[in-house]
């Protein structure tokens, strides 16, 4: 074998061998572009090699060893420095002008490759952690603030093919496509884990709280939990002086620069820094303090809070009365602030109607609406119809289909509420129309039979006569 | 009565009668009951009344013995030339009511005529207003309330002037129509395509270039019209994605789609390649469609027959291969002006079994996807293809001995090696078509008479052919359309040879042929008796003889004489006494012609439709008289000296059934604007041209050929005249 193609073979068997020469990288990044092109598949397929031995290796050591995953983060550490130093010592090349075309890509694509063998490592890592959550599930080790039981053997043998098939897809070839794929692939399966779980009830704005598809091992971070008055209290920052509360820090540091000169210097204004950076923050996860929520650490599919914000704003959400009352349309009512601002930025601009009555902001919901129900019509607003002329025969006929309307809204709305919640499985078939998403239109008839979010006299054109 | 039903069961157990004579008025006693020859075709009534009702009733019960079934039945027999039918309604009350019964398509030839047409015939299920440029909301009410129950199609595409209003009349009225043309109308916006969606029973509907419907109106016929089985939405740029998808998603029954120049991307064309029943889809210049999304398509269309996907700049060989792959019944395919046509792409072409035709116009080919496609194609154009060489026609033809139709027209490279193979291998062609294959010899050219007997259709424009040729393909005594225009070699004599056995020839077109005289056109009008249409520009060596002789073919339909500067106002008042059917006209540069033949032509020719009178010597006179003919509708009138512009004022306000007129700009300041408006408003189009007076024709000067300057021929033609 030629002595030249070694570097570039030690460089990646580093990461099984767990033994390298960091002198060996400069060598790495001086091979002939050539001769790397001829070893690269040679290359994958020890790589290939590598890793079903890992695989197999985690799969066998079911115990939890914290020193083989320290020890094998070691590796990805050195790994990544390695990967900076060829990017680095490409970078002093292209100043030299030295480096030809497909040099440069051949060194690209190795780059390529190493990130991707990190980031598989990385996974194969945290992969060998699973069964062993689910090991201290089924023993009955079941301390609050422990994660709930994110693994099971399904997705633990969802974890193998995927990785099977990053293995196929390394030997297969290197192109850059194939790497999105495998990067798509890898975030779909983090998705999926995270689905068998949610057998309770689905809080939509839950996913907003920021704790979708983070899986934290168990432990790994701390659980607080605020009380409810902690939360709904208005101020969180109140000043030692006068005791005027305030929302934010930063506002309250502008504050205290009215109590005197000591406030004002650059240190005192200045954001208080983590000190002890050197060592490590333990991460913080918060817990709704509702008792039966999923966001309760005593919930057995418990699913932790993010943040502060997270906490309020969920247990707003969740578990308070909606007192902000939409100004424009009278209907839609909020707990926080935020949504209703969110929502009066688009109440009323609701143009997309249907013969049905309901108003949509985008015309993408309206057509995924009409391709599901039998019978509706996209509506034209009155302005367009007028504007082309309407004859007397047309306005008695708009009379008759208006109250004709009012009776289709009620019934229709009936319906509609009942098979609500059945709905979003059956429009898988539909092509893409199946991306329609309920919450993004309002039934104008529910709360509209006394206060009509709409005027059906003046925008409405019924064309189901 | 049992001798009308004798005669209805003579009638109609002879199908192939091209003539009825009828012979009411002949009081002959004629003893024998019933005669008509067979070898002639004749058939007369009169002689099947038996003499003794003749001899006791007067004429009007004797046409009135003949019942409205027979009468229908000889109608049946007339639908080939509407010009019969007008005969036939003419001689009497009865076979009028009979004719205005019987007559199911109405074609008004303007918009003012439309009550008339509509109280005459109050059953026509197909109404044609393509010849009523306006046609006002009102109009159609009329329409929807005459044909309330009868209706079934009706034609709007080159219509003004009506709204959703109308549309919607019609659409609710009119329960049984199946069928609204309503392409061209721009202006029409999403209400009238929601008016539209009321007419439930509609089956098919044509939609192109309607620029202004969007998504909201396609949603409002796709959810109305489930019924839908065809479907054109060509150049509607105001339709996405989203309303193709819809219309996929409701009308399951679509048969055929033409999506062609829309603004579609790839995310509709999953739902319409799951239309159940698909079977004609156009894609026609859809840029927005590219190799990405063609690739990534799943879905397979069974149905789908027909598949048209030219001029689709942004798709490559490696996609259509994808495409073709998922339609594995495809019948006909059409890939002009694309791209390079590969070994590749001829093979998946090759999986598809059912495959009849394809077409490559214009795109480049290369010898070795020609041969893989020699494997498969029944018939195919290669028309202005690139890249087609001898070899690759060669294979083709090799393969394919049945070949019927071949389109090679402007394939530069082919020569007589390839005449040669398609020649000894294609003998039952039907179709040839090889203009401008300059590379082929006249030798090449004699090959085609001498061996493809059976062809009917031969287009050699601009090709080395000479009388030799001429004389090899009077051997193809099937030909009805013999284009040999531009074939600079050929005389008089050629043309006798073929008069003499091509019997059967329709059109024949001999533009620029200058060898051409007198006696050739005289041998053509003697040779063929069907002809219907001649092209005899800038032969410049005819004269008036030629005009006499083409008199006598009573069916011609289109002359075309332009350049002919020896052709007098006598030939063309002959034209005009025989040949009555004309329609089509173009006699510019024809210098003296005058109001004299115009007259003639005024009186007689009263289906004259288009008519190209530039530099002529017709002065006002003429035109005024040309006014009078009712179905003229298109004409081009660019240097009459003599024109002023108040004849030709009076003759535009004289003239209702105008649609387009060609005129000088020089005259538009002069014609008082009030008027241009209502002549516009009568749906009529002016287009005004600022050419140069001008002359590139050759004339005849002193037995030599001469191309004189302007002024010359100008003070020549003066001299001429005053010396008639």
């Amino acid at each position: 074998m030629d002595p030249k193609q070694m570097p570039t073979f030690e460089a990646c068997s580093s990461m099984s061998s767990q033994s390298r020469n960091l002198n060996q990288n400069q060598r790495a990044t001086e091979f002939d572009a050539r001769e790397t092109e001829q070893s690269l598949p040679k290359f994958s397929s020890h790589l290939d090699n590598s890793f079903h031995q890992s695989n197999q290796a985690q799969q066998v050591a079911m115990n939890w060893d914290p020193r083989a995953v320290l020890n094998s983060l070691d590796i990805l550490g050195q790994k990544i420095h390695q990967i900076q130093d060829i990017v680095r010592s490409t970078l002093s090349n292209e100043r030299q002008l030295s480096i030809q075309p497909n040099e440069f890509a051949a060194q690209q694509q190795l780059i390529n490759t190493d990130l991707t063998c990190t980031i598989i490592e990385l996974i194969s890592t945290a992969g060998a952690l699973l069964p062993l959550i689910k090991n201290a599930l089924a023993s009955g080790i079941n301390s609050p603030g422990q994660i709930g039981g994110v693994a099971n053997s399904a997705s633990d043998l969802d974890l193998v093919d995927v990785l099977r098939q990053n293995d196929n897809l390394l030997s297969d070839g290197t192109k850059d496509s194939e790497y999105e794929e495998l990067i798509k692939g890898l975030s779909d399966w983090d998705d999926e884990g995270m689905k068998p779980i949610s057998t309770e009830d689905i809080d939509v704005k839950d996913n907003e709280d920021g704790v979708s598809g983070e899986n934290l091992p168990l432990g790994s971070y701390e659980v607080l939990q605020l009380e409810k008055e902690e939360i709904l209290a208005p101020h969180t920052h109140f000043c030692a002086i006068c005791g005027k509360g305030f929302k934010r820090d930063a506002n309250l540091r502008m504050h205290m620069r009215g109590h005197g000169d000591e406030y004002k210097s650059p240190s005192a204004l200045a954001k208080p820094s983590k000190e002890g950076s050197s060592e490590p923050v333990p991460i913080k996860r918060y817990s709704c303090p509702f008792i039966g929520c999923k966001r309760n650490k005593e919930h057995k599919n418990f699913q932790p809070l993010k943040t502060i914000l997270c906490v309020k704003n969920h247990y707003k959400r969740s578990h308070c009365d909606k007192s902000y009352t939409c100004r424009r349309c009278n209907s839609k009512k909020f707990s926080v602030m935020a949504d209703l601002k969110t929502h009066e930025k688009h109440c009323g601009s609701n143009k997309w109607l249907c013969s049905c009555g309901t108003t949509f902001s985008r015309k993408d919901k309206l057509f995924g609406h009409i391709a599901l129900f039998q019978g509706h019509t996209p509506a034209l607003s009155m302005d367009e119809v007028k504007s082309q002329g309407m004859s007397v025969q047309g306005q008695s006929d708009e009379v008759m289909a208006k109250e004709e309307d009012i009776d289709y809204l009620i019934s229709g709305n009936v319906i509609e509420d009942t098979n609500f919640s059945g709905l979003k499985g059956a429009d898988d078939d539909l092509g893409y129309f199946s991306s329609m998403n309920f919450d993004s239109f309002t039934f104008g008839g529910i709360d509209g039979l006394q206060q009509p979010s709409f005027d059906t006299s003046e925008s409405l054109f019924s064309f189901h006569k | 009565m049992a001798e009308s039903g004798d005669l209805f069961r003579r009638i109609r157990g002879r199908d192939g009668f091209a003539t009825v004579a009828l012979d009411l008025f002949s009081t002959t006693r004629n003893p024998s009951p019933c005669s008509y020859s067979g070898s002639a075709k004749r058939l007369r009534i009169g002689d099947a009344i038996p003499a003794a009702v003749v001899a006791e009733e007067d004429r009007r019960d004797l046409v009135d013995s003949l019942s409205e079934e027979i009468l229908f039945l000889i109608l049946d027999r007339l639908e080939s030339d509407p010009l019969d039918k007008k005969s036939f309604s003419l001689v009497c009350r009865s076979f009028y009511a009979a004719e205005s019964r019987h007559r199911r398509a109405v074609t008004p030839l303007r918009s003012d005529l439309l009550p008339a047409a509509l109280a005459r015939y109050p059953l026509a299920s197909r109404l044609d207003l393509s010849l009523c440029h306006r046609i006002t909301d009102a109009a159609l009410a009329s329409v929807s309330g005459a044909l309330r129950s009868s209706l079934r199609s009706i034609d709007l595409s080159r219509s003004r002037g009506f709204s959703q209003a109308g549309i919607g009349n019609l659409a609710v009225n009119c329960a049984a129509l199946v069928e609204i043309n309503l392409s061209n109308a721009t202006d029409l916006s999403d209400a009238a395509a929601a008016a539209i969606g009321r007419s439930r029973n509609l089956e098919r509907l044509w939609l192109a270039r309607c620029k202004m419907v969007t998504d909201m109106g396609i949603g409002c016929i796709a959810v109305g019209c489930q019924k839908l089985r065809l479907l054109c939405l060509k150049w509607c740029l105001g339709i996405s994605d989203l309303g193709v998808g819809l219309v996929a998603v409701k009308c399951k029954r679509l048969r055929s789609l033409d999506l062609s120049f829309m603004p579609i991307t790839k995310k509709c064309l999953p739902a319409v390649l799951q239309l159940p029943h698909l079977e004609d889809l156009a894609l026609v210049g859809c840029l927005s469609i590219d190799d990405e999304g063609l690739i990534s398509l799943k879905q397979e269309c069974k149905s789908l027959q027909v598949l048209d996907m030219s001029n689709c700049q942004h798709v490559s060989h490696a996609a259509f291969s994808s495409v073709l792959n998922k339609a594995p019944g495809l019948r006909q395919m059409s890939l002009a002006y694309n791209c390079l046509v590969t070994h590749s792409l001829a093979s998946s072409l090759q999986k598809l079994s059912k495959l009849q035709c394809i077409k490559l116009d214009g795109s480049e080919v290369t010898t070795s996807g020609l041969g893989t496609i020699a494997k498969l194609a029944l018939r195919e154009g290669l028309s202005k293809c690139s890249g087609v060489t001898d070899e690759g026609l060669s294979s083709i033809v090799m393969k394919h001995k049945g070949l019927v139709k071949l389109d090679v027209t402007c394939c530069r490279n082919i020569t007589d090696f390839s005449l040669a193979s398609i020649t000894s291998s294609c003998t039952s062609l039907a179709s040839l078509r090889m203009e401008s294959c300059t590379l082929v010899s006249k030798e090449g050219l004699r090959l085609i008479g001498q061996h493809c007997h059976l062809l009917e259709e031969l287009d050699l424009t601009d090709n080395d052919l000479d009388d030799e040729g001429l004389i090899a393909i009077s051997g193809c005594q099937k030909l009805c359309i013999l284009k040999i225009g531009i074939c600079l070699k050929i005389k008089d004599e050629g043309l006798i040879h073929v008069a003499k056995s091509c019997s059967k020839l329709q059109e024949i077109d001999l533009y620029r042929s200058l060898g051409i005289t007198d006696t050739g056109v005289m041998a053509i009008a003697r040779g063929f008796p069907l002809l219907q249409t001649i092209n005899l520009a800038y032969c410049t060596g005819i004269t008036d003889d030629s005009l006499r002789s083409l008199s006598k073919c009573s069916n011609l339909y289109t002359l075309e004489i332009r350049g002919c500067p020896q052709v007098s106002s006598l030939g063309l008042a002959a034209i005009a006494v025989g040949c009555q059917k004309l329609t089509n006209l173009d006699i510019k540069k024809c210098y003296h012609v005058n109001d004299a033949g115009i007259l003639f032509l005024a009186c007689f020719s009263q289906n004259l439709r288009q008519i190209n009178l530039s530099y002529c010597s017709v002065t006002d006179v003429g035109l005024l008289a040309l006014a009078s003919v009712s179905c003229l509708q298109n004409m081009t009138i660019l240097h009459l000296g003599r024109l002023t512009p108040s004849g030709l004022a009076a003759a535009l306000l004289a003239c209702g059934g105008l649609t387009k007129v060609k005129l000088h700009s020089s005259f538009k300041p002069l014609v008082p604007k009030p008027l241009l408006k209502h002549i516009e408003a009568r749906g009529c189009v002016f287009q005004w041209r600022d050419k140069p007076f001008q002359v590139f024709s050759l004339l005849w000067f002193k037995d030599t050929l001469v191309e004189l300057e302007p002024s010359e021929v100008w003070k020549q033609h003066s001299q001429e005249m005053h010396v008639d």
